[in-house]
């Protein structure tokens, strides 16, 4: 039951990975793919110019777009937006880092023996269902405000992800391959790397995808509450105290970039990966 | 038999383990080596729930998160359903709502709370428009895609059979898409539960879980972040096990979809 979860999951981003993309598309075809892209960009766009200058709401509180283009890269020349940027990937890749190493480790090491998965799993079921940023609090009490906590809580959070598929995935390994591995003379440790790992690996690599995604969701909300001094969550909240909407919309713009890179970058590659390589999760 | 037994030792161990790591705490709790501040003991995050379960604070503030959740997630499945099926079913309205989704979809909803807040003030209606927001896409998402994935030659053998456009969308694509639908709105619960929490932590309003954990940290009352921690849990917990396993078992395990899903 908990496996086709990410099945899904998969299911609906190749469904959308594959619907725009047609390599044997001419010139044309291509430009009338961009356009047909762009077109709806356009009517929200004119919508919201519409709106904004028609001052149905205070100037301040809806700003029009070029306001806010204005905004965005005046914060790119000075350097400041890219400031925030760099400290939240970096947040990023930490809290995920931890969570891969941690959440794959415990997760095989679940799925390989009886005793751990006994003492683990009782634990690890009981805090997962609690949503991450619940913690957020907690973990801000016992390890102080600023960095540590928030890599720590991105960490903590995003590795459940990673636990259950890890575990999923040890346990999914066919018993007939380990049964002719150690029938034709492997020893544990040729075991583990030549049929454990590789048999667990699509869903290894489903879990730190949806670690990441998780990862993601939840770092800019820690950044808002954990008070550091960097951070795109943190420039976006504190945007709020001065009613500077542009600098929040700017803010706002670099996140849905980053998160979209995410996404077509390292998420549809991992899955292209998985999904070709080993012809495991489509079967 | 065998597996039977095997699952009383299952549970046999996971209560010794839970055991064994209450006894744990409790001694690290115990030991003074932490302030008491910020590590109370089991007994007191007992005695704190059930004192504010008993004068009705916490019913409030747990009435006050689902109410949110459930009017942020009915929104989400009234406006993310009828637009799945739309997307699926005529192109044109594909074409232009899958960019502006695509784009949209990446940004996490907390980012938008802040904006929120400017905009629509704190409270209310910013919690459950960032629930509506955060729940709306894995609803759109899947039923779009389940209602794509019907299999092709159902849809073909219906029309042989005469079944008009009507009959075809009632009978064959919605049984056929269900499977996709009720994990969506099952995602979608699972991040509007997500949500909502996050949301009534930054944009404090007055009452809610999320609120009460936050509060409890300026007062470093650790025993009721812990309490509402537990609640939230169960909440989250029950609502996965029992209203949507059930669901599951009442619409597609009856159909016999589920092994359809998984394809």
């Amino acid at each position: 039951m908990r496996t086709i979860l990410p099945t899904m999951q998969d299911v609906v981003t190749i469904a959308v990975t594959g619907a725009p993309e047609r390599p044997e598309s001419t010139g044309g075809d291509r430009l009338r793919l961009i356009a047909r892209n762009v077109f709806p960009f356009v009517v929200v766009g004119l919508i919201w110019e519409i709106v904004a200058w028609a001052g149905v709401f205070p100037h301040r509180l809806f700003p029009p777009l070029e306001e806010v283009a204005l905004t965005f890269v005046q914060l790119t020349i000075s350097g400041v937006l890219l400031h925030h940027t760099v400290e939240t990937v970096l947040r990023l890749l930490s809290g995920f880092a931890l969570a891969a190493v941690f959440g794959v480790t415990i997760g095989v090491l679940m799925g390989r023996s009886r005793r751990a998965e006994d003492i683990l799993l009782p634990l690890v079921s009981i805090c997962a269902p609690v949503p991450g940023l619940a913690y957020a609090p907690l973990f801000l009490l016992w390890f102080g405000l600023g960095n540590f906590s928030a890599v720590l809580l991105v960490g903590f959070v995003s590795s459940f992800a990673v636990i259950f598929n890890s575990w999923t995935g040890v346990k999914a390994v066919k018993e007939i391959w380990v049964r002719s591995a150690q029938s034709m003379g492997a020893d544990d440790r040729r075991l583990f790397s030549h049929v454990i790992l590789p048999g667990a690996l699509p869903y290894i690599l489903t879990g730190l995808r949806l670690g990441l995604a998780q990862a993601w969701r939840i770092l800019v909300a820690v950044e808002m509450l954990a008070a550091v001094p960097w951070g795109l969550g943190w420039l976006i909240f504190g945007a709020r105290e001065f009613l500077n909407t542009d600098v929040m919309m700017a803010g706002i713009a670099v996140i849905a970039v980053i998160g979209l890179a995410l996404e077509k970058l390292v998420f549809q590659k991992i899955e292209n990966y998985t999904v070709v390589r080993w012809g495991m999760v489509t079967s | 038999m065998t597996n039977n037994g095997q699952r009383t030792r299952s549970f046999l161990r996971a209560v010794v383990t839970l055991a064994a790591a209450a006894a744990i705490y409790e001694a690290v709790a115990r030991s003074g080596y932490f302030a008491p501040a910020l590590l109370p003991t089991l007994p007191t995050i007992a005695a704190t729930l059930v004192g504010m379960i008993a004068d009705g604070s916490m019913i409030e503030h747990a009435a006050f998160t689902l109410y949110r959740v459930m009017f942020g997630f009915s929104l989400a499945v009234v406006v993310g359903l009828p637009l799945g099926i739309l997307m699926a079913r005529f192109r044109r309205i594909e074409h232009f709502v899958l960019p502006l989704v695509s784009a949209l979809m990446p940004i996490p909803s907390f980012a938008l709370v802040p904006l929120f807040m400017l905009w629509f003030g704190i409270g209310n209606t910013t919690t459950v428009l960032i629930v509506f927001y955060a729940a709306t896409f894995p609803m759109l998402f899947n039923t779009w895609s389940g209602v794509r994935s019907v299999n092709p030659i159902w849809l073909r053998a219906a029309g042989a059979m005469g079944a008009d456009e009507n009959a075809l969308f009632w009978k064959v694509i919605i049984p056929g898409a269900s499977p996709f639908i009720i994990t969506g709105m099952r995602q979608a619960f699972l991040r509007a539960w997500i949500a909502v929490v996050g949301a009534e932590m930054i944009a404090a309003s007055d009452w809610g879980l999320g609120w009460v954990i936050f509060d409890a940290k300026e007062f470093l009352n650790t025993d009721v972040m812990l309490a509402a921690l537990v609640v939230i849990g169960a909440i989250g917990f029950l609502f996965e096990r029992l209203v949507f396993g059930s669901l599951e078992r009442a619409t597609v395990q009856r159909w016999g979809m589920m092994r359809a899903a998984k394809g």
